[in-house]
């Protein structure tokens, strides 16, 4: 998981340069100033590293309930970060007329957020998959290793929004 | 399963062709994916070698018009990206498959159904690249292939200058075929770290499982960058975007440095797998010990680091500061020093050995001089001045064959010939190998020494023909003949596999009297590889086995 992680390490490295090589090279069409910080739904998204950890706590000690409530705390917590992107999304394309063929702003920033939605998903799905598991009593303390290396990517996906907000919201801006 | 097929291997029914058949595509043996991967690989390797017949069929004499330009280009994009992507790497990965496991005492990879994913996704993306030549106008009904190079700069990529699909097939099967290299990379350092045998400490591994170590770390540093440069040039060309559209303020250069950020390390992702053959073949046939082991591992993980600091050597030309001139020549420059620390080792291992002149030690040789005089052409490109005068000349193109045919391919025929007896059971032909070496180093030295002077003369690359009377006619006439060298020693290797397959003497499970666990099981090693978990005390096992007089764990 950790050489999965460096080599998707390397892809957002490589779309982070090409976002910040892009800034203010559009030539025409919207900037990024149009653009709100997602206050709310970041914290939300960085929240849930803290209650992925605590369910793999929880089922390293055994405690199922505990890490059934934290698990699905997590996945709420990542749904509601895709529905504020979702949400920031329409109001940019209706509102603000940027799409991903508007301008060079629109194209990074589409392909850079979009790729990192396109990885919350994918744990969201994993996420899932392992909360089913464990409704039908399938997760045990035996396989805390394994949800561990899950909750490994839901770190690094964490991490990397914490460098894509510096680089969109913060640089970018 | 496996407990039945291992006790009663002769004496079962002869199996349907069909169920064989099945047995190989659902399996996650890694000797059976290693060995797909070789056979998928030497496909590969005929079809790139047809298509770089064409271009020199074409090339054999000014205003040639043996296939019109429009199938140059397209020869040529075809050329490149089988032989990289579709050849040679798949070739790497399959000996990486099938000897890393045996070499550190392994039953299996680390994942073994990641292992065959990663086969299964490398076999569709070459796939998808020759379903191009029927599918590129889709439903136009035209047949037509990639013809944009093979590092497809911008803006030629872009939908206005590529129209049709062919270009698309391109990048698609390279985002696949990336895919899959990325997913074996991690299976190897998965299994070099998890997987070693009591005993095998990491200073105990053989210079070959370092090795591939090394280019699967390096594979995870270089793959993805042209994994995301092939989304941006995805989003590009299907969603409108403007990554690389320069009349929207995008930027073609920025696509070069994405695909050469990829396309240096790639040269070592290839080359030093071959350095791991030569690090194995060459001891064994000298009857001595590696010279130096610690520095050559140094010394190779630093190639790893150097490696991916170099890559816009191979854009002196765009123009960049002279900061970055100086920065590029320098760090190229330095791989130099480990490279030649390198080939000094491998000399000090043969120097005062007892030499056995067999066709895997043949090849070593040949790549020792050959691998030596690119590295020296190397370090007259890598000088800026030098290279404004020859990039995207003839020099190049001779060049960076010199890397990849004199002493990639060489070394590939050195570790067929050495490991065929293991992975067959049975001894290849000597005479047909030897046969096969001398047909190939006269074709190789006819062509490729040849190539330097019409670059030097001026012959850019990727011409589909000339006007004669500039000096270059002779040159072209000479190189296009040593093709037909080259392909008559393919011939014989080809034909040296199949008889030997069936009707070579047995071979015994070590037939070079080498040190390393592989030869320790039967030839082909069966299912499960060791019988017993083996027990490591030194770098060479079979050494402390062969002679329990005189171990070598009493020296290490």
């Amino acid at each position: 998981m950790y050489c999965l992680i460096a080599a998707e390490a390397a892809i957002f490295v490589i779309l982070i340069v090409a976002y910040l090589f892009y800034i203010g090279k559009s030539l025409s069409g919207p900037t990024p100033a149009i653009l709100h910080v997602p206050v709310l739904f970041t914290v939300c998204l960085l929240s849930s590293s803290l209650t992925i950890h605590a369910a793999v706590k929880a089922l390293s000690r055994g405690n199922d309930r505990a890490f059934g409530f934290w698990l699905l705390v997590t996945i709420v917590l990542g749904a509601i970060f895709l529905v504020g992107t979702a949400f920031e999304w329409r109001h940019l394309i209706h509102d603000e007329g940027l799409t991903i063929q508007t301008n060079l702003f629109g194209t990074t920033y589409y392909t850079l957020v979009g790729l990192h939605a396109f990885h919350v998903t994918v744990g969201l799905l994993a996420l899932a998959a392992v909360s089913i598991f464990g409704f039908f009593g399938r997760v045990g303390k035996a396989d805390a290793p394994r949800v561990d290396v899950l909750s490994l990517y839901w770190h690094f996906v964490d991490v990397v929004w914490v460098v894509v907000f510096t680089v969109v919201y913060g640089i970018g801006r | 399963m496996s407990i039945i097929s291992v006790n009663l291997p002769r004496t079962q029914p002869a199996i349907p062709i069909v169920d064989k058949l099945h047995q190989w595509v659902i399996t996650v043996d890694h000797k059976r994916l290693g060995l797909m991967y070789i056979f998928y690989a030497l496909s590969f390797l005929v079809f790139g070698g047809i298509e770089a017949t064409i271009m020199r069929i074409q090339l054999i004499r000014p205003h040639n018009d043996f296939v019109s330009p429009q199938v140059f280009n397209q020869m040529f994009t075809m050329h490149g990206t089988t032989m990289i992507f579709f050849a040679a790497m798949p070739l790497v990965f399959g000996f990486a498959n099938y000897l890393v496991p045996l070499m550190i005492g392994a039953r299996d990879m680390a994942f073994p159904r990641l292992n065959a994913f990663s086969f299964w996704l490398t076999a569709l993306g070459g796939i998808l690249l020759y379903f191009s030549v029927i599918g590129g106008y889709g439903l136009y009904g035209a047949g037509n292939a990639p013809d944009v190079g093979w590092f497809a700069y911008a803006p030629l990529t872009a939908r206005t200058f590529s129209p049709g699909h062919s270009t698309d097939f391109w990048t698609l099967s390279l985002l696949v075929s990336g895919f899959g290299s990325i997913g074996t990379a991690i299976n190897i350092i998965a299994t070099v770290l998890c997987m070693r045998c009591p005993g095998m400490t990491l200073g105990r591994m053989p210079l070959l499982v370092w090795l591939n170590l090394t280019m699967a770390g390096l594979v995870i540093l270089a793959v993805s960058p042209l994994t995301a440069a092939q989304i941006m040039l995805l989003v590009d060309r299907y969603l409108g975007g403007h990554f690389f559209d320069t009349q929207a303020g995008g930027s073609a250069v920025v696509w070069m440095h994405f695909f050469w950020v990829f396309g240096h390390p790639e040269v070592y992702v290839l080359v030093i797998p071959a350095f791991a053959f030569v690090s194995e073949i060459i001891p064994v046939f000298s009857r001595k010990a590696i010279f130096g082991y610690p520095v050559m591992v140094a010394a190779t993980v630093a190639i790893g680091f150097i490696s991916v600091s170099v890559w816009a050597h191979h854009m002196f030309t765009v123009g960049m500061t002279s900061f970055g001139n100086t920065f590029f020549v320098l760090s190229t420059m330095a791989i130099a020093v480990p490279t030649g620390i390198k080939i000094f080792n491998w000399l000090a291992t043969m120097w005062g050995g007892k030499i056995h002149f067999r066709a895997p030690m043949l090849f070593c040789l040949a790549f020792l001089f050959q691998f030596l005089t690119a590295g020296l052409t190397g370090i007259m490109l890598s000088s800026a001045p030098f290279n404004w005068q020859l990039s995207n000349s003839y020099f190049v193109v001779a060049h960076f064959h010199y890397v990849i045919v004199g002493a990639i391919l060489f070394a590939l025929f050195g570790a067929f010939y050495y490991w065929f007896p293991k992975a067959s059971g049975r001894m290849y032909s000597e005479r047909l190998a030897k046969l096969h070496f001398w047909l190939f180093i006269i074709g190789f030295h006819l062509t490729f020494d040849f190539m330097h002077v019409p670059g030097i003369l001026g012959m850019p690359r990727r011409i589909y023909t000339y006007e004669p009377g500039r000096g270059w006619d002779a040159w072209n006439l000479i190189v296009t003949i040593g093709v037909l060298f080259q392909a008559a020693g393919i011939l014989a290797f080809v034909g040296n596999l199949l008889w030997s397959y069936f009707q070579g003497k047995t071979a015994g499970s070590d037939p070079w009297d080498a040190w390393t666990l592989e030869w320790s099981t039967h030839s082909p090693p069966p299912e499960y590889n060791f019988e017993t978990v083996p027990v490591v005390k030194s770098r060479r096992p079979l050494w402390d086995i062969k002679h329990p007089e005189d171990p070598d764990w009493k020296y290490e």
